[in-house]
């Protein structure tokens, strides 16, 4: 579905990424580790077309995108839950998530209202407030929400739920538990290991701008010098 | 039951202007002042080019201090229709042959597509910036076309050109103030909802959404520069209309109507308002005028009076005129 093949990215004359390579499959979820400034966030960001790509390739369904602008990119099926809850907040709950469901025409089985409504209860009796007027937890999930509704073949989530109360943590890794089980394709960068272990199929880990290991969540429950050395578990 | 009093508190406020504008000119003659009509009518077409202003600056967060150029546009657009009317010489001879008019249902539309034109060629290449930038370089344009009309001496250069009368439109004399008051009125109401549909439409999300934040919008698959342009080019066309009709008012046309002086005015008007509320821009044209029409009586030097208002205002009500009057929570066009 995805490939990443040896991207590298500057952001001026400083070299961020150092020949990534990745692969998300239909169906699978994948995750990128890594400590802050690793590189995570720059990879998301060169796949959504935000950060030009200098060198390599990437591809979604066969198709190049590392060259098309970042709208373009999201209408090929990839949807963005950007850092740090960027919701609209002048425009209230139900616009944000609409505005969502306005570029997947042709889409198949679309994600309805009241399907991510079952998946985020809590948004449905705040369809009227104003995006400013939510609490963190509920920005988060509308960003999830807003990004499913352009019903994407990869839902990519960079820092879910970063800063969070664990119980609307828990809601969110629930979230997307379930979308697992509707065979979603999702990529997600977090720092919460023992719910990525749960959800996640494989794994990859960056280190300075490259990715230094990858493979299946049971190899990496198994290796504790790498998450303690990787990871600072 | 707080969201129901905010609301009637909107409602109510716009429905008792709108009450007050109508019967305005009977109001006027029973207070034996008639000039009232014609100061309204002023504050009508200004509250037209603000509104349309508040399109890109409230909803759109793009600051334009340019915006004089598409009221001017559409004024010169009237005045030289209106010139070649007169004078019964070709507007262009070759290779057709098109004559001036003095017809508002000719010269009106002319005049919003004229500005609109001229919004497609600076929004397109003045959108490709943003902030400073963006003032800059809309501030720039718009001095551009104010050298242009000063130099052109065919039509009144510094001067100015005069129109011989009003426009025309069946079955009606725009002659009459009550009459050109009205259909000020009606135009008004007719723009301040087609831009209240708008806003709330899946293309005002969009460019609501670009306030906040454009890379956002595009990663949701929004290629937010045409959207961005469209609003700019709909803007634009709309202060050619509010310049066509400040033509016929005043019946004469200068290029001091596009000096970036009067963008600045304009600017104001929304910022007194309120941005971002349609209606706002309304309340400010009226506060503007009729602050101006009365302190100017006591001096010229009106201005220095004008600057605390506008301070306190900036101040003490982000929201304007209009936030105040409904409440910050209720003041979303």
């Amino acid at each position: 579905m995805l490939k990443v093949e040896q991207i590298e990215t500057f952001y001026g004359s400083s070299q961020a990424l150092f020949g990534v390579s990745l692969k998300v499959r239909a169906g699978e979820v994948v995750t990128l580790l890594g400590r802050n400034g690793m590189g995570k966030s720059t990879t998301i960001k060169s796949i959504m077309g935000l950060t030009q790509v200098t060198r390599g390739r990437i591809t979604f369904n066969d198709i190049e995108i590392h060259h098309l602008p970042s709208y373009q990119v999201a209408r090929q099926g990839l949807g963005l839950v950007p850092e740090g809850r960027q919701i609209f907040p002048n425009l209230t709950v139900l616009e944000n998530i609409m505005v969502g469901a306005a570029n997947r025409g042709g889409r198949e089985e679309p994600y309805t209202l009241d399907e991510v409504l079952e998946i985020f209860p809590r948004l449905a009796e705040r369809l009227k407030n104003y995006g400013n007027q939510l609490s963190g937890g509920e920005q988060q999930m509308l960003a999830v929400v807003r990004a499913l509704m352009t019903t994407p073949k990869l839902l990519i989530l960079d820092e879910a739920t970063e800063g969070l109360a664990p119980l609307v943590r828990k809601e969110i890794w629930y979230g997307l538990s379930v979308l697992k089980a509707r065979g979603q394709s999702i990529l997600v960068i977090d720092k919460n290991l023992d719910a990525l272990m749960k959800l996640a199929d494989r794994h990859y880990v960056m280190e300075r701008g490259a990715v230094v290991w990858s493979g299946e969540t049971d190899e990496l429950a198994d290796n504790e010098e790498l998450k303690a050395r990787y990871l600072g578990v | 039951m707080h969201m129901l009093s905010q609301f009637n508190r909107k409602t109510i406020c716009i429905i008792s202007s709108a009450l007050l504008l109508a019967l305005l000119p009977m109001l006027a003659t029973l207070a034996g002042e008639p000039y009232l009509v014609s100061l309204f009518s002023r504050i009508l077409i200004y509250a037209l080019a603000a509104a349309s202003l508040d399109l890109i600056l409230g909803y759109g967060g793009l600051v334009s201090l340019g915006h004089a150029a598409f009221f001017g546009i559409g004024a010169y657009t009237v005045g030289i229709l209106a010139h070649h009317d007169f004078e019964e010489t070709a507007l262009i001879s070759w290779p057709l042959f098109i004559p001036g008019s003095d017809s508002g249902l000719v010269a009106w539309p002319v005049a919003i597509l004229v500005s609109a034109l001229l919004a497609a060629i600076i929004g397109a290449l003045s959108l490709r910036t943003r902030g400073m930038h963006f003032i800059m370089i809309t501030l720039a344009f718009a001095q551009m076309l104010f050298f242009f009309f000063v130099s052109l001496e065919g039509y009144g250069g510094d001067d100015g050109l005069t129109l011989f009368s009003r426009n025309t439109l069946p079955g009606l004399d725009l002659g009459d103030d009550v009459q050109f008051y009205y259909v000020c009125l009606a135009l008004l109401g007719a723009f301040l909802f087609l831009a209240g549909r708008l806003v709330e439409s899946r293309f005002g999300m969009v460019i609501r959404g670009c306030r906040e934040s454009e890379k956002r919008m595009q990663s949701l698959g929004f290629p937010t520069f045409r959207y961005k342009l469209l609003c700019f080019v709909i803007a634009g066309g709309a202060a050619g209309l509010a310049g066509a009709l400040i033509a016929n008012q005043v019946e004469y046309v200068s290029p001091g109507l596009m000096h970036w002086t009067r963008s600045a005015i304009i600017l104001v008007m929304v910022l007194l308002g309120g941005s971002g509320t349609l209606y706002g821009p309304v309340l400010g044209a009226a506060a503007f005028l009729l602050l101006e029409e009365v302190l100017s009586i006591y001096t010229e030097h009106w201005m220095v009076y004008f600057g605390p208002v506008m301070i306190l205002v900036v101040l003490f009500a982000r929201h304007g005129l209009f936030g105040i009057l409904v409440g910050k929570e209720n003041r979303h066009g």
